[in-house]
């Protein structure tokens, strides 16, 4: 973000920048946005391929994580079976604060063609969501994005998380 | 004349069923003399009911009690050794039963053979697991999709669906979109039943718009602001679709005949 960068030759040679709190933090919070290394089914090769070398979230400052502790969002990518849905919500219970979440794909976002006694019938049922990103499975160019529309997001929120209202309150 | 026959329920039957459609089935060969299937067949005199080729394959019916010896002679004595699957068809409607399906393969003769045996509901099958370790797996999800207990086996437990599941989805009977219990599974077991209220039922319907819901949903025609209210007071009417319904306008101008003419 070009405002945040110090031109020292209009600053009047100080080292000064000008700011506000929510924009620092949000900045910061924005442009390390690491999600868990966290596949459910097919999405979850796009996925990859969108943190591969091709396509490289990490030009975004976004690199997936191994743990949820260390992560800042949660990328369901894939059909969320009732069976592993337990666990989905676990580590979305695991991460720490604050967090978002981002659905992947028709089956994520409703069940998609799995209209079954199996499936969850949207993420949205157990954990809150950020960004529905149809598509199926969408392409790496479409998840990220996706992850800058959620940048765009994080950038408008407070960097208080206790005034920002979510969509789905329910389940916050 | 003919007999009378009522009308009043000729909808709900097709418009035209041919009578002389057979269902196509697949030819079942009788089992030649001095083939290796009949070396089998002779081997396995004893538990033979029915015998037949199936597109290259012997099909055997067998008593149920005896799986376990049948197959044991099949293996030691007939060279079949591997089981590639076990499972089960479900025929309850039809006849009452289960019919369990073992198939074999012969890797010297490259010949493969398909055991059958059918078992009512709530019988239990001996588990052949001492015979082939790959029937483990198999008869657990057996186990998991129809209910059908196994006898001897070293760990009968769900293998697919989740241990604290009820019913046993591969069944005829049971719902393609699940029970009431598989509809809430996971807010139960997530959140418990008291938030069943708060989430709401499933939506099984793909095609959903929420017409008020502008978070969600773009109004068509003009733009609104993201969030505003624009039900302007009109409560929220959920999207119902109509069914066909046959209406008799002429009930009461037409006169009702009480015999056929």
């Amino acid at each position: 973000m070009a405002q945040h960068q110090v031109n020292y030759a209009s600053a009047a040679g100080l080292p000064i920048a000008l700011t506000s709190v929510d924009k620092l933090v949000n900045w910061g919070r924005s442009n390390s946005l690491w999600p868990l290394t966290y596949g459910l089914a097919c999405c979850a090769i796009e996925m990859m391929a969108a943190g591969a070398s091709r396509y490289d979230f990490d030009r975004m400052g976004t690199i997936f994580r191994a743990s949820p502790r260390q992560a800042d969002v949660m990328i369901l990518a894939g059909t969320l079976s009732k069976k592993h849905a337990e666990f989905a919500r676990r580590l979305y219970d695991q991460m720490t604060e604050p967090k978002w979440v981002i659905s992947m794909g028709s089956c994520a976002n409703t069940g998609g063609m799995f209209n079954t006694y199996a499936t969850v019938q949207g993420v949205d049922r157990i954990v809150p969501v950020d960004i529905y990103l149809p598509g199926c499975a969408p392409r790496p160019e479409t998840l990220q994005y996706a992850l800058m529309m959620l940048q765009k997001k994080i950038r408008k929120e407070s960097a208080n998380m206790k005034n920002n209202t979510k969509q789905n309150l329910r389940l916050v | 004349m003919r007999k009378y026959t009522p009308k009043d329920n000729v909808q709900k039957k097709s418009y035209y069923t041919d009578r002389y459609w057979v269902a196509p089935r697949v030819p079942r060969e009788a089992v030649e003399e001095g083939t290796h299937f009949a070396e089998v067949v002779e081997k396995m005199k004893d538990f033979v009911k029915e015998s037949y080729i199936e597109v290259g394959q012997l099909v055997i019916h067998i008593d149920a009690k005896e799986n376990f010896e049948a197959i044991k002679t099949l293996k030691e004595e007939c060279g079949y050794a591997q089981c590639s699957e076990q499972s089960a068809v479900d025929y309850l409607a039809q006849d009452g039963e289960f019919e369990l399906f073992y198939q074999f393969l012969n890797i010297n003769e490259a010949k493969r053979v398909r055991i059958v045996c059918r078992i009512k509901q709530g019988e239990a099958i001996e588990s052949i697991v001492p015979l082939f370790n790959s029937a483990n797996f198999a008869e657990r999800e057996m186990y998991d999709m129809f209910g059908i207990k196994v006898n001897n086996h070293p760990f009968l437990k769900r293998i697919i669906m989740p241990d604290d599941w009820e019913g046993h989805p591969l069944l005829k009977t049971y719902p393609l979109q699940g029970d009431e219990f598989a509809s809430w599974y996971e807010v139960d077991k997530i959140f418990g039943k008291e938030y069943r209220d708060i989430i709401g039922p499933e939506n099984r319907d793909p095609a959903r718009i929420d017409r008020y819901d502008t978070k969600r949903f773009s109004r068509v025609g003009y733009e609104v602001p993201f969030g505003a209210d624009i039900s302007e007071g009109e409560k929220e009417n959920p999207i119902e679709y109509s069914e066909t319904v046959l209406v008799d306008y002429n009930k009461d101008s037409g006169k009702q005949l009480d015999h056929r003419r």
